[in-house]
């Protein structure tokens, strides 16, 4: 039997037929212990090649190598649903002659699917395959877990790249990938360095303002009246946003809750929820923990899913739609509730929607949980220097001045001030944390777009402007 | 009254300052490195200024490394640096 195996990445990108001008796609698992991406851009950059447009899920501080793709014109559009400060920062100072589109975790594989961004060869970073491309992220040295961003590049792209440090005997068992999507496998060396894959473990705050904060925002989810037998749930990895889960975990233990599914990026906690009989089962995009990865593989109501079905505005249904509480972070929030995650207080991209923007539109109850100010910088402001989530989509506030509810849900605003919970006016909420810090000075919008931000059905959101 | 020695009060840890003031001849140089210089610059050398100012610094060089304190932060730094200058704390 003729294998798929080629020797090497360059081979690989030479039989893939790639040319100047295309795009190649790059799924974020691995994330800041990546390889694969610089690996693959260098032998393009070696290549000759220019003028490349890179569909990445995410892009970390481990990918600035593409800087030098920039600078020499082999790289020239990106569209990515996250980057970090490492490469937003020299995009925010105009780095690229074309602005970066931002998508969202939904949206991304929506427009690869509805052919609107054709892929002409996606790589995959497989911690395990067989030479026939059957691929899985369960297991070998580089294990990630769930590969769920991967799936709509493998299923829409010309032409498929698996690229693996544990090539095992065909048939791989318990495959997520499957060979019939796959034209070419390469075995390297590392295709990442174990410490950045997967935070050892991820940690709740101890930070007194975030614990009161995660025990009101608990207090917030048993009063909606959503908690009950059948609740499913998001949080994010974030210290406060994991108190909460902890907190609301000991609640549903009291209460003797069974919930439905959890959902997301999966983090241990989520994991002991699980193992507590807080949930049935564990919906899982992406694995941030070793407990996670450890669970996806071996806990068979831990389920891995695609970034179609998790969030897709496109897909016939997608587990957000069944959501029924999200808490979700924020650099900056405004008086309509609109969300900022894309850029830091300085107006620097450091961040990106992710899957903010679909977890809040499909949940029943959207939840921003932030200071009142970090450091001197308020949160609540006038207008976000850019909206990452419209404010439609955001029902409450959460801070350790109190909890602003959306006008719009009016039966939330009772329950929670039924309940005696701190309800305050979200214009109230502003001043009062501008009396503590001093009113900021408005930053001056730069003159060049850097950015846009394109919602889940592919709309344009906003956009980001340079820093001077 | 009059800063006699070098000295410094706060740390570098985020939400607070780190002050140092040293002597200088008839002359008071405020210099200012924040993470909000944007937001707040003009803010908080105002307010270095005022607190200064207030305990009769009329000559020095301080030297302001803010990274998000907040006023009541700031105004705490500078005094007990200035008071240190002066030798009584």
């Amino acid at each position: 039997m003729e294998t798929k195996l080629v020797k090497s990445i360059r081979e690989a990108v030479q039989l893939s037929g790639l040319k100047d001008g295309m795009t190649v796609s790059f799924h974020h698992h691995l994330r800041n212990g990546d390889f694969v991406l610089n690996m693959v851009m260098e032998e393009i950059a070696a290549l000759g090649l220019k003028d490349i447009f890179v569909n990445a899920s995410s892009l970390f501080d481990v990918h600035t190598p593409m800087l030098q793709h920039i600078e020499n014109h082999v790289v020239t559009g990106i569209s990515a649903d996250y980057i970090s400060g490492g490469l937003g920062r020299p995009i925010s100072q105009g780095i690229m002659d074309k602005p970066v589109q931002f998508r969202t975790h939904g949206g991304r594989p929506s427009d690869i699917s509805l052919g609107r961004t054709p892929i002409d060869v996606a790589f995959i970073a497989a911690p395990t395959a067989d030479p026939m491309g059957n691929c899985s992220g369960k297991y070998g040295k580089s294990a990630c877990g769930s590969l769920g961003y991967a799936f709509a590049d493998a299923m829409y792209a010309k032409k498929v790249v698996v690229i693996t440090d544990n090539l095992v005997q065909y048939p791989l068992q318990d495959f997520s990938i499957s060979e019939d999507y796959v034209d070419y496998v390469v075995c390297v060396d590392a295709i990442g360095d174990p410490k950045g894959i997967v935070s050892g473990t991820t940690q709740i705050t101890r930070d007194p303002v975030g614990l009161v904060m995660a025990d009101l925002a608990a207090k917030v989810i048993e009063a909606s009246g959503l908690l009950k037998d059948g609740f499913s749930f998001q949080t994010g990895a974030g210290g406060a946003s994991l108190a909460a889960a902890s907190f609301l975990k000991d609640i549903m233990l009291k209460k003797g809750i069974q919930g439905s599914f959890g959902l997301g990026g999966i983090t241990g906690y989520l994991v002991d929820m699980l193992h507590a009989g807080c949930f049935r089962s564990l919906l899982d995009v992406q694995c941030f923990d070793l407990k996670a990865v450890e669970s996806i593989r071996s806990d068979p109501r831990h389920q891995e899913i695609s970034a179609m079905h998790y969030a897709s505005p496109s897909s016939r249904s997608a587990a957000v739609d069944s959501l029924d509480v999200v808490i979700l972070g924020a650099t900056e929030i405004d008086t309509d509730f609109n969300v900022n995650v894309h850029t830091d207080s300085n107006g620097y991209i450091m961040g990106g929607s992710g899957g903010h923007s679909d977890t809040a539109a499909g949940a029943k109850l959207a939840m921003i949980i932030a200071p009142m100010f970090r450091a001197r910088l308020p949160i609540v402001t006038d207008r976000v220097t850019c909206i990452s989530t419209p404010g439609r989509d955001i029902d409450v506030l959460v801070t350790q001045g109190g909890i602003a509810v959306n006008p719009k849900n009016v039966e939330l605003k009772q329950r929670l001030t039924a309940a005696g919970l701190p309800v305050v006016d979200m214009q109230a909420l502003k001043e009062k944390a501008e009396r503590i810090t001093g009113k900021p000075n408005r930053l001056p919008k730069g003159d060049r777009a850097v950015a846009e931000v394109i919602y889940r059905d592919g709309t344009l959101l906003d956009t980001i402007y340079n820093v001077k | 009254m009059e800063i006699t020695k070098c000295a410094a009060a706060g740390t570098m840890e985020s939400s607070d300052a780190y002050v140092e003031i040293e002597p200088c001849e008839n002359a008071l140089v405020v210099e200012l490195q924040s993470v909000v210089q944007a937001q707040f610059g003009d803010a908080i050398e105002a307010t270095v200024r005022q607190v200064l100012s207030e305990c009769g610094v009329k000559a020095a060089k301080v030297r302001v490394v803010d990274r998000g304190a907040l006023e009541c932060v700031i105004r705490a730094r500078v005094e007990t640096a200035a008071m240190r200058g002066k030798g009584e704390a």
